[in-house]
């Protein structure tokens, strides 16, 4: 649905993209995740029509939209900051991008309304379609947003870090209900995200980038288990780095197993309860490395002080090139 | 220029400036032009001299002693007033804040008229006036009332959102290590506040010395003795001395260009919106 | 400090607040409200007869109309170009910006009689424009028209320093949301922009409205000053007292005042209410 060929962009001399290639099916769900300044808002800009690229196209539908104006790409974008129209109800909000309409695909006004009501209900809004922007709490101006964008039954839906405004638990809350949202509706959707927790909870693939790369493209689980780059292996998920001859070794304070000959001893500095898990953090004997372990809280919890010997029991290894030289199991 | 996709093409962008600038070149500029062009028309000479002239030194020195003593006192009302209303929790602010507004809704010549009503030789104190032997009207102190009356709220307009903006902690820091009222004025307020201070007292001075209505109505127009420069200029204009009016009127514009340069200076090291609140 | 025993403040910890406010407070009642209320206790004093036959006299009412009128006029050609003006300034970049931004302010800074001498001089047949407008047979000086010129002189700070916060704030989201939504330009202007801003126009119309009516020194030099013609009602008062006739003066002087509080009140209203709509 959507075929991204060798986009580029510079903002003056600063090289915001440097040649992405991305291809999303139909139906998809995927997450642009990666810290500030690589380049994920830029290219969901560049997609939208927001902001043009400066080489490559941007295919929509087998149509190459790379010099379309926005208005003429029928997307629909979600601000990560609601860019409600704050002077004009929540109905008319949502009705906005119908009521623009010019020629043979406007509705009469009574079906406009009667569509804003539909998407008020679809988003659980209904009966605030007379309230202002002004007077809705923060979740709520986001469900408007998003109503507001499904209004004009766009192709593709695009989300700039849509709850990144939010409070934790009301993320937590639009996160589920949108994922919901799209197993009902199926709409193609790209959304960008520095929370990694977000992205692997949600997406069908994860898309990290980095500087104006892509690391790797992959399902959730995939990127999350068997990270391709350094880069990955550190901002997806918690990583333990420890030094090896070539390079250096990856695991996470999982993949670990507890045996009186571990290869490594961790000198315990500091225990706490993580969720479900003990976390025991602390340098190693001999190496001084820094460590994070998760022990089963089913046993004992570990004690200042004490010695744990372990050994990791699935790592990746990366080269000083930041290539993977030896995944999986040791 | 712009790779955004959502502003206006190059060619409205180039007719919306020419419009603006063409708007303001001649409603602005040609007027401030148009000053010093007409004062300097005879040449340097008559320029100076015009401006030599006993009567025009009195009205220069007239103007800078009317802002002298009115800019002052409406800078101790204006930072007394601050820290009234900023710094505590009291029923009828907005009303305060509201009449302290007052003197700017009010016509110059509305201002000037209340104090003819009051000191006036008709006016209420008018009789115990003269018994004293008292001049308030058609004399300086009336130009020092109605021009005090006129500047009154700009310090404190200036101040007040500035130290709201800035709250309480500071102070309440510096007291809770022990300094006195005073103290924690001058070492703390007085630092935070010394930009918008500045700005506010930059525009109460050129109102001061630019009041042109009020002053009008209480000074009897008394050459040499009541006339500050801005009286002066039409008295000399309505004579038809136009290379002199004109000259006077020069240094006020000079007065304002320098206000304005200040103003732009102050709040590019400031950062305060531009005039938001006037 | 003396501990207070009203309890109509909150207690507070910073001191000086006897000092301040009692201070604040007396040089205001001092300086503003008795010489205002005076205004008004002289008008009551004259009965509601005389009121009504010196404040709205054949002339006062031609006064009336020409202030009024005039503000009006100035106001709306400022709240055209000054939006202009305010777009200009918070949304391009232009060498020179900054020297622009600065002269805004100029009518604020400069005293008001040098400007009505220099437009006197520039509308005047011989001066720079007037004497291109004389032989078409424009008469700009003396004229209600040379008012309304020196009027939008004097307003021209109010709208684009209104406008301009209101502008910056409102930022470039709305306007993409608005172009994602299929919005042609020019709807995303009437049917975002501008109202968005509305209240902010408004505001700065009615302000330079209210300044406009009450101007005296950057008008009476291009006015001409004739009775019934292009006589302002500031000056009205003046010559009125010129002829000691006080009554006249201060009648005329209360129904400017109370047309300057109706406005401030409108401007006020506007800006709760869309305070309120906009959501505090």
């Amino acid at each position: 649905m959507i075929h991204l060929r060798g986009i580029t962009k510079r903002f003056g001399d600063y090289a915001a993209l440097h040649g992405i290639d991305l291809d999303v099916a139909p139906g998809e769900f995927i997450a642009l995740l990666g810290p500030s300044g690589s380049g994920k808002t830029t290219l969901l800009r560049i997609i939208a029509g927001l902001e043009f690229q400066d080489g490559g196209t941007v295919l929509l539908g087998g149509e190459d939209v790379s010099r379309t104006p926005v208005a003429d790409r029928h997307v629909g974008f979600v601000f990560q900051h609601y860019a409600l129209f704050r002077h004009m109800t929540v109905a008319d909000n949502v009705a906005f991008g119908l009521s623009v309409r010019r020629g043979k695909g406007r509705l009469p006004k009574a079906a406009r309304r009667a569509r804003a009501e539909e998407l008020l209900r679809l988003v659980q809004l209904e009966g605030l379609g007379s309230r202002y922007p002004g007077q809705l709490s923060g979740g709520q101006r986001q469900r408007v947003a998003l109503a507001r964008a499904l209004a004009i039954e766009p192709r593709l839906l695009l989300l700039d870090e849509p709850f990144g405004a939010l409070d934790a638990k009301v993320r937590k809350d639009l996160r589920r209900w949108l994922r919901d949202l799209h197993k009902a509706m199926g709409l193609t959707s790209i959304f960008v995200t520095h929370d990694q927790e977000e992205a692997l909870e949600l997406a069908d693939r994860v898309v990290v980038m980095n500087q104006g790369r892509i690391e790797q493209i992959g399902a959730p689980d995939a990127v999350y288990m068997n990270p391709e780059t350094p880069f990955v292996s550190h901002f997806v998920g918690e990583t333990n780095r420890l030094p090896a001859p070539g390079g250096e070794i990856h695991f996470r304070p999982h993949e670990i197993t507890l045996a009186a000959d571990g290869a490594e001893a961790l000198l315990v500095d500091n225990v706490f309860r993580k969720g479900a898990v003990w976390r025991a953090e602390g340098l190693l004997e001999g190496s001084g490395q820094f460590v994070e372990l998760d022990l089963p809280s089913s046993g004992e919890a570990p004690r200042l002080g004490e010695t744990i010997r372990f050994h990791p029991h699935r790592a990746r290894m990366f080269n000083a090139a930041g290539d993977q030289t030896q995944g999986e199991t040791r | 220029m712009s790779t955004r996709a959502t502003t206006e093409s190059p060619i409205m962008r180039a007719g919306l400036i020419t419009v603006a600038l063409v708007f303001l070149g001649f409603f602005l500029l040609l007027p401030l032009l148009a000053v010093f062009s007409e004062a300097l028309r005879e040449g340097a000479g008559p320029f100076l001299d015009a401006l030599h002239t006993p009567d025009a030194l009195a009205a220069i020195r007239l103007t800078l002693l009317i802002a002298a003593i009115s800019v002052p006192l409406n800078m101790i009302f204006g930072i007394a007033a601050s820290w009234a209303i900023t710094k505590f929790q009291f029923p009828g602010k907005a009303l305060l804040i509201t009449l302290i507004d007052l003197p700017f809704s009010v016509s110059p010549v509305v201002s000037g008229l209340i104090f003819v009503l009051l000191f006036g030789a008709n006016g209420l104190f008018g009789a115990w006036l003269a018994e004293h032997d008292l001049k308030i009207i058609f004399a300086v102190p009336g130009i020092v009332l109605a021009t005090v009356f006129i500047t009154f709220p700009f310090v404190a307009r200036e101040l007040i959102p500035l130290m709201l903006e800035q709250g309480k902690d500071d102070e309440e820091a510096a007291i809770s290590l022990g300094a006195n009222g005073w103290q924690t004025f001058w070492h703390v307020t007085l630092p935070n506040i010394r930009w918008g201070l500045l700005y506010g007292v930059l525009l109460c001075n050129a109102r001061a010395m630019g009041e042109f209505g009020a002053v009008s109505v209480v000074s009897g127009h008394i050459r040499g003795e009541t006339n500050t420069m801005p009286l002066h200029v039409e008295i000399l204009y309505n004579e038809y001395d136009f290379v002199g009016a004109f000259a006077v009127a020069s240094l006020l514009a000079l007065l304002a260009l320098v206000t304005l340069v200040a103003k732009t200076v102050l709040e590019w090291r400031f950062g305060l919106h531009a005039g938001a609140r006037h | 400090m003396t501990t207070s025993t009203r309890r109509w403040r909150q207690p507070s910890v910073l001191p000086g607040f006897g000092l301040s406010f009692s201070f604040t407070l007396a040089w205001l009642t001092l300086i503003v409200l008795i010489p205002l209320a005076t205004i008004f206790l002289k008008a009551a004093g004259l009965g509601w007869a005389e009121f009504v036959e010196v404040g709205f006299s054949e002339r006062a009412m031609a006064a009336y109309r020409l202030s009024f009128g005039t503000a009006a006029a100035a106001g709306l050609v400022n709240a055209v170009f000054g939006l202009v003006v305010a777009w200009v300034l918070v949304r391009y970049n232009f060498p020179g910006k900054q020297v622009v931004s600065a002269l805004v302010d100029l009518p604020f800074a400069l005293p008001t009689a040098v400007a009505g001498i220099a437009l006197t001089a520039l509308y005047a047949p011989q001066g720079w424009i007037g004497r291109f407008l004389e032989p078409l047979g424009l008469k700009v000086a003396f004229t209600w028209i040379g008012i309304t010129i020196a009027l939008v002189f004097i307003g021209l700070p109010f709208v684009v320093r209104s406008v301009e916060p209101v502008l910056a704030d409102l930022g470039r989201e709305v306007e993409e949301a608005a172009a994602t939504l299929g919005a042609t330009r020019w709807q995303t202007f009437t049917r975002v922009i501008f109202p968005a801003i509305g209240p902010a126009l408004l505001t700065g119309f009615a302000l330079a409205f209210a300044r406009g009516v009450g101007e005296y020194g950057s008008v009476i030099f291009i006015s001409g000053n004739m009775p019934g013609r292009t006589e302002i009602a500031p000056l009205l008062i003046v010559t009125q007292l010129e002829q000691y006739a006080y009554a006249g003066a201060t009648a005329i002087a209360v129904v400017m005042m109370l047309a300057s509080f109706a406005v401030l009140l409108l401007i006020n209203l506007i800006q709760a209410a869309s305070r309120r709509r906009m959501g505090a």
